[in-house]
């Protein structure tokens, strides 16, 4: 039965419209992913040399296993974010004869051989080598310690899902994981619960005696049930349907007649903003971006770094125009054979997703102005920040969507779809946020701080004046791709 | 009205539709009948310029459906369920379409209640989203969206497919009454052939995409495609 799950899995990955332009993407993923590997690798090494050199009196397997709850934390925190539980379409499974269970353990057993659960044993591998050749502890016991940490990488895997799942019906999905990471922080920093050095205790008393490792697979087999659990309930057509009967409140949107001509689509975009639960759940995204500057302006190190203060700006004034941007047109994905058949014009289509981004600009400067706390400086990069984004970031993700050849199902809920919510999603930011701050970076250093803020700006106001110019090509683009993204809107994956 | 020449369709090197030429004239009801894969939608999707002919073109009332896209004003179409917007009520639906189709709201609630036979109470007033509508309830919201706009050439793929046997009729008696006596020219597409007989005026029977009988509906034109058909 496996080998027909993986073989339907590797027919669905290469045999999809979006093959082509998924493989770039898996190409660069993978640098990074090897990029992060040589980071992991390194790291255990490097440990180990400054342990001995800055602090050779302490041991070095004590220490690690000191770090090992912050790393647990930061791990769950991350998984939740970036790791999410493998695709699988189920429905055409339900009737044919499979069990149930053999779906459910096949997604279950498939997300242990994710690349996030490999990463952490490039660090512990060569660490717990070297401790054994530098004659710190045995090898029985850095095999135990070995077989502990895979043991506890597992049950993050596992925690991570049912936080997710029990979470992901809820609008503020991210609050409960961060209000857990940062209560069992908090209990650690102040003293409450030293469970750092519990943790540290527990690991180190069970690596010296293996036979307590029976603990954490019992805690693994609980979570392993527990999620087999919450995905066999999943496993009904009608478990995503329970609550659909509420009634709805039908909106009118009068004020965005004053858009003219525009204004239906207008009117469309904000309904389906707030209207799909996908759509809704990037409104929250929002506030992240516009408190991500309280990250670094607080610090005196930031301070120092005015460089810096384009890319917090840029991201601040910008991520709506981001999350909502990259995925222009594939959000109209479902209906697209209706919008290409009726009587509009694609310049007003695309002119309604340009406003509503030029608009999100606007109000999140103003939102943002009480930056000015940390200095005129501040205040001015971000200022300058949203004038490039109207004039050059906008224009440049419209002209992007026209390679966009991915559907988003708005409305599919139901159990194993967290598509297009990957990593994926958060690199596509690189371009627009690392450009414009690079190019930034460099002009400071070449002249200085107004000079760089003049050019920036410029930019941003050249894309403002050559706005309808710009449009017209952008249009054309898309014009030309319309049988291409017909073609693709109309395939499932 | 529409003139069809030299229209061909190839995937890779698979014909899928081929027409020599065929005439709509203004004001007929046209049915278009053939097995799966005769390449019904295929044409339906030609005449909407959503995909791209081989070769050969359409011309929609003088204008080239892939050259201009003034066709549009006048042509409207419910071809399937990715016609509908899922997160609009059946209202905004309308609006929405109208406002494209340069009706205001009170066009649109005139034309509407028009249909609330047809509609059978499940419609409109619900306060549900299209998307948690029954398959046949989206159907009927989408055949009538196609008729907003007073549009002078409408395009039904399957309009009778997953209706209930009471909206199938009243809906026969829709198409009639727009193509007798608006002058509207219509064309459908339908596996059930006494539907067709019963509503057009013409039947065109496709197979493996080229046009194999062209006929005017009479008495024995039933008889004829079943005997067609059988064989």
């Amino acid at each position: 039965m496996v080998k027909h799950f993986i073989s339907l899995e590797w027919k669905s990955f290469f045999r999809s419209a979006s093959f082509g332009k998924s493989l770039a993407i898996k190409i660069f993923m993978g640098f990074f992913a090897l990029y992060l590997a040589m980071i992991f690798a390194g790291s255990g090494f490097l440990l180990m040399l400054y342990l001995e050199k800055e602090q050779p009196e302490t041991d070095p397997f004590l220490f690690f296993n000191g770090l090992i709850f912050f790393w647990f934390l930061g791990d769950l925190l991350i998984r939740f974010f970036f790791q999410k539980l493998p695709v699988m379409t189920v429905k055409p499974f339900l009737t044919l004869p499979v069990n149930r269970s053999q779906i459910v353990n096949y997604v279950l057993r498939k997300s242990m051989v994710s690349f996030v659960n490999f990463l952490p044993l490039l660090t512990i591998i060569p660490f717990g080598i070297l401790l054994i050749v530098k004659g710190y502890t045995n090898t029985s016991v850095v095999i135990a310690w070995w077989v502990m940490l895979i043991l506890l990488i597992l049950i993050n895997n596992f925690l991570n899902f049912i936080i997710e799942s029990l979470s992901a019906e809820r609008e503020l999905s991210f609050l409960p994981i961060i209000l857990l990471t940062s209560i069992l922080y908090g209990l650690n920093h102040f003293d409450v619960i030293d469970l750092a050095s519990l943790m540290s205790k527990a690991v180190t008393g069970i690596s010296e005696n293996p036979y307590y490792l029976i603990t954490p697979v019992a805690i693994l087999g609980v979570l392993y049930g527990f999620n087999f659990n919450i995905l066999i309930k999943k496993l009904y057509l009608d478990s995503g349907l329970k609550e659909k009967v509420k009634e709805v409140n039908a909106a009118n949107l009068e004020w965005t007649k004053s858009f003219g001509d525009i204004a239906p689509f207008l009117q469309l975009d904000l309904k389906m903003i707030w209207r799909n639960k996908r759509t809704k759940s990037s409104v929250w995204i929002l506030l992240m971006g516009l408190f991500y500057g309280l990250f670094f302006y607080p610090q005196p190190t930031y301070q120092d770094l005015p460089w810096f203060f384009m890319l917090i700006g840029v991201f601040s004034t910008g991520i709506f125009l981001i999350s909502f941007g990259q995925f222009i047109p594939a959000w109209d994905s479902g209906y697209y054979k209706l919008l290409m058949s009726q009587n509009i014009k694609y310049e007003q289509y695309l002119k309604s997703k340009f406003t509503l981004m030029a608009f999100s600009v606007v109000v999140l400067f103003v939102l943002g102005i009480p930056y000015v706390y940390f200095g005129w400086k501040v205040l001015i990069a971000h200022f300058v920040a949203a004038i490039y984004n109207i004039g050059v970031n906008t224009h440049v993700i419209l002209y992007g969507g026209s390679f966009n050849r991915k559907k988003i199902n708005l409305d599919q809920k139901a159990a194993f779809n967290y598509q297009g919510t990957g990593a994926v999603q958060w690199l596509i930011g690189i371009p627009l946020l690392l450009l414009p701050m690079g190019l930034f970076a460099l002009l400071y250093f070449i002249t200085n701080f107004e000079i760089a803020c003049a050019i920036l700006a410029l930019f941003g106001v050249i894309g403002i004046v050559f706005h309808q110019k710009l449009m017209r090509s952008i249009t054309l683009k898309y014009t030309k791709s319309k049988y291409k993204m017909i073609d693709a809107f109309n395939q499932e994956n | 009205m529409i003139t069809t020449s030299n229209l061909s369709k190839k995937y890779k090197n698979n014909e899928v539709l081929n027409i020599e030429s065929l005439n709509i004239p203004k004001g007929q009801s046209f049915g278009l009948v053939g097995n799966n894969g005769a390449g019904k939608t295929t044409y339906f999707s030609l005449l909407l310029d959503l995909i791209q002919p081989t070769t050969g073109h359409i011309v929609n009332n003088d204008i080239q459906v892939n050259e201009s896209e003034a066709w549009k004003p006048f042509t409207s179409a419910f071809i399937d369920e990715s016609f509908l917007i899922g997160y609009l009520t059946p209202e905004e639906y309308f609006y929405f379409i109208g406002e494209l189709r340069g009706q205001n709201k009170a066009d649109i609630d005139t034309l509407v209640a028009q249909f609330e036979d047809f509609f059978h109470g499940e419609i409109l007033g619900q306060k549900k989203y299209l998307r948690d509508l029954s398959k046949g309830n989206q159907k009927k919201v989408g055949i009538v969206a196609a008729l907003i706009g007073n549009p002078e050439v409408i395009i039904l793929d399957e309009p009778f497919a997953n209706l209930d046997p009471t909206t199938q009729i009243r809906l026969k008696g829709i198409i009639k009454d727009l193509a007798e006596k608006k002058g509207v020219t219509i064309l459908i597409s339908s596996h059930d052939l006494m539907h067709v007989t019963d509503v057009c005026d013409r039947i065109v029977v496709l197979e493996k995409g080229r046009i194999v009988k062209d006929l005017v509906t009479s008495e024995a034109t039933l008889k004829e495609l079943e005997a067609h058909f059988a064989s």
